[in-house]
């Protein structure tokens, strides 16, 4: 194992990559102290900097919410293997999904583990799956604990948590752990599109008001494979996914910070959620990339908020 | 088999349809069937394996998959006949 202070294989401590559309930003990011690097690419420290502003953001997405009466949740960032089994994340993105593992040898076995260990040779072998991975989504744990009739007018919740993606990069916007925080419906089919809508303007209202040049674009998730493609393309052609870009780096990058989707009655068919009258729900989600918001804002104004523009610090912190 | 029995052999055995294949026209939307998406990769997966050939990247999409017609026109351009 590599301690946090140890460069990661053949780049130099701290630093990161010099030719990337991110290198001047991220070298800011970690010699200002605003992240810290822990030698695994998409995995930092935030320091009390970064996470004011994260605090900020948060609050921002929980009152631009706050009237729609929604039930607040939070799950842990990890969640049951029989979840992503039903809900088809090993179909669609196995290449991103984290497995949490553990031992259960003997001592030989360990012996073994530790002298793997010692010579960086695979331990795969001598670790076994628990019952548990790494939660994709703030929103996945949510389905199964909502199997049954919904009430008339369906059910909505506010989630936040952390989530995890293996696509482990130097750009910063792309973290392998980072947060989400989701405002989720449960309910009709035209209750799903309109939750929809309405968070995508909501979503726009907010970040323009942090002097964001957002726009809401079509999107698609990144299946996995040839079959992969094929979903993808369904998701664009049916307009399930918006995603909230905004224009990062010198050369103004479009980088996704939030995103508003509908699922149809993909979490609802394998969970048996249904409406007051029978139907299979549609669900539907926004969710703010809390941690993207954040970086947007460090990336536009520079990695000292103390010195932002009063009009942009005043609605973080009023 | 024909090509057409062997779409309908595929669609009863990967397409989760709401109903039994054979009381689908040609023309039916499959979609409106009962076929999810996740389905009509399936089936797509099974075409490729029974007339052996993989489906070009401009045809991995909905409409390709939407009727047993449409699918009939994809097998017969992907195997030229």
């Amino acid at each position: 194992m590599s301690s946090a202070t140890e460069p990661a294989p053949g780049r130099p401590a701290g630093t990161g990559v010099d030719d990337e559309p991110w290198s001047d930003f991220r070298r800011h990011l970690l010699e200002d102290g605003i992240l810290l690097t822990t030698g695994v690419d998409g995995i930092y420290g935030r320091s009390a900097t970064y996470e004011s502003v994260v605090g900020a953001v948060d609050a921002l997405a929980v009152a631009a919410g706050a009237d729609l009466g929604a039930t607040n949740l939070r799950f842990p960032p990890v969640m049951p293997w029989a979840t992503f089994e039903k809900n088809g994340y090993l179909e669609s993105f196995p290449d991103q999904m984290g497995s949490v593992h553990s031992f259960r040898g003997n001592g030989r076995d360990h012996a073994e583990l530790l002298r793997r260990t010692e010579s960086h040779e695979d331990r795969g072998p001598l670790l076994e799956t628990t019952d548990i991975v790494l939660c994709p989504a703030a929103c996945h744990a949510l389905y199964p604990t909502q199997a049954g009739v919904l009430p008339e007018g369906g059910k909505r919740f506010e989630i936040y948590g952390y989530c995890f993606r293996h696509e482990p990069s130097t750009d910063p916007f792309r973290m392998q752990s980072f947060r989400m925080h989701e405002f989720v419906y449960l309910g009709t089919p035209a209750g799903a599109r309109a939750h929809r809508d309405e968070w995508t303007d909501r979503g726009l209202a907010v970040l323009r008001g942090l002097g964001l040049e957002v726009e809401p674009v079509v999107a698609n998730d990144p299946f996995f494979g040839r079959p992969g493609r094929m979903l993808a393309a369904n998701q664009r052609s049916e307009e399930l996914k918006f995603e909230l870009v905004a224009p990062v780096f010198a050369a103004r990058r479009p980088t996704a910070i939030a995103s508003s989707n509908r699922h149809v009655d993909h979490f609802s068919r394998p969970f048996g959620i249904t409406t007051a009258d029978g139907e299979l729900a549609h669900t539907a989600c926004f969710g703010f990339g809390v941690d993207r918001i954040t970086l947007a804002l460090l990336d536009r104004y520079g990695t000292d908020p103390n010195v932002w523009p009063v009009a942009v610090r005043s609605v973080l912190w009023p | 088999m024909t090509v057409d029995e062997t779409i309908r052999q595929v669609l009863a055995d990967h397409g989760r349809l709401a109903v039994p294949v054979d009381t689908l026209a040609d023309d039916a939307d499959l979609f409106g069937a009962g076929m999810t998406s996740h389905a009509s990769v399936n089936v797509m997966l099974a075409l490729e394996d029974a007339f052996e050939f993989e489906f070009s990247e401009k045809m991995l999409k909905k409409s390709t998959f939407e009727s047993i017609e449409a699918i009939r026109t994809g097998v017969l351009e992907m195997t030229g006949e």
